[in-house]
């Protein structure tokens, strides 16, 4: 096992490394205008070149990746250009990460606690009334599209409540609606996947020999049914524990949570290469780990899923 | 001599069985059909007669023209419900695609003036405009239908894509331990790589609209089906029967082809029933950025967003409430009908 764990770090020190090249490389394919702000039209030749110089952009594009490399080495993933000019990258990443990370954690915690409960009673129940209301609820929230149900919970949730519209970092009370909004829609997948892991399994043929010899119920819906269903899904929990730290752009733009959510595309989109590169550094490592870890929890829960390569085998 | 013997011996045992299954045979239909001794007697002799020895008969081998597809689309169509938005879902592409053609249909591009010459802004749903009118001035009626037709095309084109490409990924990722290096990282990198960055990239060498958003939809598409069919493989892998037939040399093609693939059949089902409102979702949510379609085309997309900034005016609801009511029904329906496909795979539930 160790050596697969130092295997699968070399591996994605590699893809990092291709990653943050490509982005680097595609970055450079934007056009010039981009960076120099509005009015760029009315600027002299010479404004421009040493706007362009003072981002490093006159440089061939080798010459400005082995600076950026050299810079990252050293621990510095550099300054913004435009998002907030010349402020410490870390420094505005941080806060916002920590933000949505700690409510993106609790409504991980709360929609596994009601997801996958919600599923397993469906399964137990399937056809009758409890499966029925579970799948009635499992569709609507997958249907109807999120960033029309989460208006209408700040719209009527706030009122007559006395829970504010807008997120405040020091009233807990505000928190609320924020993490039931980012949580409904993975209760519901939660619970979907899990209703269906579970029908499958209680299907086989060792759930029927374990009631024929007598098992009571419930034993058996722990011991065999929830076990193997348990598995698949435990693949997916540290990247979505891990990705909290994105934010969600929907929850985050209507409750203004001063988080990760469309700080990727927004940067994109004004084309801040340095805080593109350490955002795309930062959640591909992330992604990456997630991945790993994912693997990792899937072998120690079902020891029979094996993750290495034998000699002379497929 | 021996042979002969042999033979004889043969034919009285058989004699002798006749009578006794003759015997018993009687005896049967007494207990059966609570005949009396003399109820018995009186029916046809030709009912008692030996049926004699037929070659053909004692050759012919039974077999049960038992299909698994077929079994499962039987299972499936016993499900009311699941037939019921088959049945609508496939009337609503119809619909879709005849529309423009009925009579009295307005185009989803005009836009509509009175007689004065101000423009027809924002009517709520009259006898002339079904669905009224939105900000510009068009109808939403035509909008919608030609909305969920470019929607739908898409969402066909992307999700047949996705599952395709995906599946056959997915699988060779997770049976095939020679290239679970090379497609972990190669997932990692294409994962990783922020699909903004795509499209802005895609929209400066291509013309926005659809050809650009399916194929920026295509490219990235795969990653959460492969991702998803590859867990499952890991997970069933290394189960016994695979192992057995592994050490009997079955072929990795025959083994994903046999073995893997038919015992994930529901949830692979599941997962595609789920395809196509995902890209419609997707389509919705990359809207909101600002990187959808272009507005003059619409889509449900670009109807929901529409939808969506007038949503606090009560009086305009009604412009988001109908591409709701259509995206929300084509994926319940998708549910529905994919998780009453997966519970018909599972051969268990067949008859």
């Amino acid at each position: 096992m160790l050596k697969y764990i130092l295997q699968r770090f070399l591996r994605a020190l590699l893809s990092l490394f291709i990653i943050v090249t490509t982005i680097f490389c595609l970055l450079r394919l934007m056009p010039i205008e981009g960076y120099l702000g509005p009015n760029w039209e009315k600027m002299s030749k010479e404004v421009i070149a040493a706007k362009l110089a003072a981002k490093g952009l006159d440089k061939p594009v080798p010459a400005q990746l082995f600076d950026f490399y050299k810079a990252l080495f050293n621990g510095d993933l550099g300054k913004s250009w435009i998002y907030r000019e010349n402020y410490p990258i870390t420094k505005i990443i941080m806060p916002k990460m920590a933000v949505s990370a700690r409510l993106g954690a609790m409504a991980m915690a709360l929609s596994l606690l009601l997801g996958i409960p919600l599923g397993a009673s469906m399964a137990r129940s399937k056809g009758k009334w409890p499966d029925r209301m579970g799948t009635a609820f499992v569709v609507l929230i997958q249907a109807a599209p999120s960033a029309i149900y989460f208006l209408f919970i700040q719209m009527y949730a706030t009122s007559g409540t006395g829970i504010p519209m807008l997120y405040n970092a020091r009233a807990p009370i505000s928190w609320i609606l924020p993490i039931i909004s980012l949580a409904l829609p993975s209760i519901a997948s939660y619970g979907m996947w899990m209703r269906r892991y579970m029908v499958d399994a209680i299907n086989q043929d060792y759930v029927k020999l374990a009631r024929a010899k007598g098992i009571p119920e419930r034993s058996i819906m722990m011991r065999h049914v929830f076990r193997n269903a348990f598995v698949p899904m435990v693949q997916l929990v540290p990247s979505s524990l891990l990705y909290t730290i994105m934010g969600s752009l929907y929850v985050e733009s209507i409750y203004s949570i001063p988080g990760m959510g469309g700080l990727l595309i927004d940067v994109i989109q004004r084309q801040d290469n340095t805080m593109v590169q350490a955002l795309v550094l930062i959640f591909s490592g992330v992604g990456i780990l997630g991945l790993f870890l994912g693997d990792v929890m899937m072998a120690l829960v079902d020891p029979r899923i094996n993750l290495q390569r034998k000699e002379e085998s497929r | 001599m021996r042979m002969k013997n042999l033979f004889r011996k043969g034919a009285v045992l058989e004699r002798m069985a006749e009578g006794m299954t003759l015997q018993l045979e009687r005896d049967l239909i007494d207990e059966k059909d609570g005949l009396s001794a003399q109820e018995s007697q009186r029916l046809a002799p030709s009912l008692f007669e030996i049926g004699g020895y037929n070659e053909e008969m004692v050759e012919a081998t039974g077999y049960s023209n038992y299909s698994y597809w077929r079994c499962t689309f039987q299972a499936f169509w016993k499900n009311r419900v699941a037939r019921f938005f088959l049945l609508s879902l496939a009337a609503l592409l119809l619909f879709t695609l005849v529309q423009p053609y009925l009579p009295n249909q307005m185009g989803p591009a005009e836009i509509f003036n009175f007689e004065d010459g101000t423009v027809k802004r924002n009517l709520a749903p009259n006898s002339e405009y079904w669905f009224g009118t939105n900000a510009v001035g068009q109808d939403l009626w035509a909008r919608i239908w030609s909305g969920t037709r470019t929607s739908l095309f898409m969402a066909l084109i992307v999700a047949c894509s996705d599952c395709v490409i995906g599946i056959f990924i997915g699988v060779l990722w997770g049976y095939v331990r020679k290239l679970d290096g090379v497609l972990t990282e190669a997932y990692n990198i294409i994962d990783n790589i922020p699909r903004t960055i795509i499209l802005i990239l895609i929209s400066y060498i291509m013309r926005p609209g659809m050809v650009t958003m399916i194929i920026s939809m295509c490219c990235v598409g795969w990653l959460g089906m492969a991702r998803f069919i590859r867990n499952q493989i890991v997970m069933i892998r290394d189960r016994d029967y695979n192992l057995a037939s592994r050490c009997l040399g079955t072929s990795t093609a025959r083994i994903m082809n046999r073995n893997l693939l038919p015992y994930l059949v529901s949830v692979i089902m599941l997962q595609i029933s789920l395809a196509i409102p995902s890209v419609i979702s997707d389509e919705v949510f990359l809207t909101y950025c600002g990187l959808g379609m272009p507005k003059a085309i619409a889509s449900l997309g670009n109807l929901v967003e529409e939808g969506r900034k007038v949503m606090m005016s009560p009086k305009l609801q009604y412009q988001l409430i109908f591409p709701a009511l259509v995206v929300t029904f084509i994926t319940v329906a998708f549910y529905m009908i994919g998780n009453a496909f997966a519970d018909a795979s599972d051969p268990k539930n067949h008859v």
